[in-house]
């Protein structure tokens, strides 16, 4: 294993009965790497990091974290982990301030010794840290799941739908905290089903069934979409949907808020002859505009194909 | 360790629920059991209807009412309306001495006395019954002081170790059994079966927390909250019911402790084999309760039953400990005639504590 290298996957199967949750995984994850699954609910995801962390076997395939197998080394190994499940899972009749100190203590620390790594994120939790955590908002009780798995300093982190369920403004603070992380040189790996977080990571992995469909940079794998993609918006957005998946040159045609992301057979149409026919079935105020492609539309365009 | 037995204590006493089980019931089970729950009858309803009036009648008569045990209830004109008292559930007890009761008893020496008590409730009836025989032979015994005596056979009947009867000597032992089986028991199993509802469990597991560890983080405080609990009940037997401790106390507590330790290792079993507090509750209450009560011997002599229960009821925990607990506070002995009680129990404790670090599961699923 090289040794630039923090977790290697190679073949993992996992099945649940006669489900297949994980098919054939194989990837690889380098040191100090920001490192995102996205994917939809089901996908595998939570499968897949309780595999990473030692809480399941995988039936076929091994796993290597840091050099240590998941399987054999797993007392070692659960030392350097730091494991966020995707459930809200803390002691909610405990205070902050405790809770801290009591995941600190599991790991033979304290919450002084190492407060530096925490000090970002448990800053914007300490005014409220004689506060019961089930009492904090969806947000704050990110923070602290996030503090109270840092607090021993582990050398990998594995955070599992991190920003599931809080609001717009603290999935947006909680992707700055993960920056700022990285700089200390920890690999992270997180997932989320919101595509729209892929572009803080590193490198994503596009998961889908069981399955990874591609892995590359956020960049790297928008650049790979390889046609043209146009927004379309109209009154009707409704019957718009409808009448564009009939014309004769659609490809592809998906809604996105009030867009609807269109690609073509041939790149040789173009918008206004989308536009007369739109114009011809009925539609007024057609707006047509060229759009780079998203992660969204990445994954979508995959699915697709499989 | 330390931190993780400060956060059990935290669970245990921001939980009002885990208090009042913990604190509340062993006070109310206890006085319960003690006051309310008793077999002995006291103050019971009688008539007596007396056909001679004479100075020997009314001497039995004061002396049957001066007992405590009755009270006059009502007066029935005669034989024809004993039914019918007994049917409107005003007496439990009539009492008929026959006409020329004293000078049949000097002339013939012997005279009758008719008691008819109201057998719908069989125990009570036959405690009735007893004790007016008991009394009026205690007159008898009197009546014929100084007189030369035909020959008799005398049974003369002594009540060990508790020579009033009272039930409290059997309900304490039962009681703090119960206690202690089901509050260290039901309340560990909880516990740990909430660590793996709430996800908790998860992050434990990945940490360099080995199972004995998070076992016995788990387990200690219980072993000292049910070991106040037990000198609590203890105290209220002493001081308010009136209890003895005859034996040796380091003794009893000693064996309450082993007693409490064997309770938890079952309680960690049970919750590694339910997958949710409800059904850790569940598995609690109906594996664990229902048998203390009815097989331990607390209620019902182990003796009466039919001999397949018989046999079950050795592998019931509370059967040991009781014997252990009467041995010690009633009887007042030491520890070699219960050795052998003792080291069932311990072996109990062993075996379940062996299992349960054996079926903890170290991953999920």
């Amino acid at each position: 294993m090289p040794t630039n290298i923090s977790i290697q996957a190679s073949h993992i199967t996992k099945r649940y009965g006669d489900k297949l949750a994980l098919d054939d995984i194989s990837f690889d994850v380098k040191k100090g790497e920001l490192f995102g699954f996205i994917g939809p609910d089901g996908a595998g995801k939570t499968t897949l990091f309780r595999i990473i962390t030692t809480l399941l076997l995988p039936d076929n395939g091994s796993l290597l974290v840091e050099g240590l197998d998941s399987d054999k080394d797993y007392v070692k190994l659960r030392k350097i982990l730091g494991y966020m499940p995707g459930r809200f899972s803390l002691y909610q009749d405990l205070t902050v301030e405790e809770n801290l100190r009591f995941f600190a203590g599991i790991f033979h620390t304290t919450p002084e010794a190492n407060y530096e790594l925490v000090k970002d994120i448990y800053s914007h939790i300490e005014p409220f840290k004689k506060r019961k955590a089930g009492k904090l908002s969806g947000g704050m009780k990110q923070k602290l799941a996030l503090s109270c798995a840092l607090i021993h300093k582990p050398e990998v982190l594995v955070l599992d739908e991190p920003t599931t369920g809080v609001d717009a403004v603290s999935r947006i603070e909680f992707w700055e905290m993960l920056d700022k992380l990285r700089m200390s040189g920890i690999t992270i790996i997180v997932s989320t089903p919101y595509m729209d977080e892929a572009s803080r990571c590193d490198r994503v992995a596009l998961i889908q069934n069981g399955k990874i469909m591609s892995i590359d940079t956020p960049d790297a794998i928008r650049r790979n979409y390889g046609r043209a993609l146009w927004a379309v918006k109209a009154d009707d957005i409704y019957n718009l949907l409808t009448d564009l998946r009939l014309f004769k040159a659609t490809r592809t045609a998906f809604p996105f808020g009030e867009h609807i992301h269109l690609s073509l057979t041939s790149d040789s149409v173009t918008p206004s002859e989308i536009a007369s026919y739109l114009k011809d079935t009925g539609h007024r105020n057609v707006q047509i505009t060229r759009i780079e492609p998203s992660i969204e539309d990445c994954f979508m365009e995959m699915m697709q194909k499989v | 360790m330390r931190g993780f037995i400060i956060k059990e204590f935290y669970h245990i006493f921001r939980d009002i629920r885990s208090m009042v089980v913990l604190f509340g019931m062993p006070v109310i089970q206890v006085l319960l059991f003690g006051f309310a729950l008793s077999t002995e009858v006291k103050n019971a309803p009688v008539a007596i209807i007396d056909h001679s009036n004479d100075q020997v009648t009314r001497a039995i008569t004061s002396k049957l009412l001066s007992s405590g045990f009755f009270i006059l209830a009502d007066q029935v004109p005669g034989e024809d309306h004993i039914e019918e008292v007994f049917r409107h559930g005003k007496v439990k007890e009539v009492i008929i001495f026959e006409s020329d009761f004293a000078t049949k008893l000097e002339k013939d020496r012997q005279a009758g006395i008719q008691v008819i008590a109201d057998a719908s409730d069989p125990n009570t009836a036959n405690l009735l019954v007893s004790y007016t025989s008991a009394i009026v032979s205690d007159y008898q015994q009197e009546y014929l002081k100084g007189m030369s005596l035909p020959v008799t056979v005398k049974t003369e009947t002594q009540m060990m170790y508790n020579p009033a009867l009272k039930s409290i000597f059997m309900f304490v032992p039962g009681v703090i059994t119960i206690l202690l089986m089901l509050i260290t028991a039901m309340m560990t199993s909880i516990s740990i079966a909430k660590e793996n509802e709430m996800g908790t469990m998860e992050i434990l597991l990945v940490s360099p927390m080995r199972p004995i560890q998070i076992i016995a983080g788990k387990v200690l405080p219980y072993v000292l909250l049910a070991f106040v609990n037990a000198l609590i009940i203890l105290l209220l037997s002493y001081f308010v019911l009136g209890m003895p401790v005859k034996g040796n106390l380091l003794l009893l507590l000693a064996e309450s402790l082993l007693f409490i330790v064997m309770a938890l290792s079952l309680g960690i079993f049970i919750s590694t084999v339910s997958k949710s507090q409800q059904m850790a509750m569940m598995l609690s209450m109906f594996a664990l309760m229902l048998p203390t009560i009815l097989l331990s011997g607390f209620i019902f002599p182990i003796e009466n039953m039919p001999l397949p229960l018989q046999v079950i009821s050795n592998l019931m925990p509370p059967r040991w400990f009781i014997i252990i607990v009467k041995s010690i506070m009633i009887k007042g002995l030491g520890f070699h005639y219960i050795w052998k009680e003792t080291l069932i129990i311990a072996g109990m404790a062993l075996f379940f504590i062996a299992l349960s670090i054996k079926k903890f599961k170290v991953r999920l699923g």
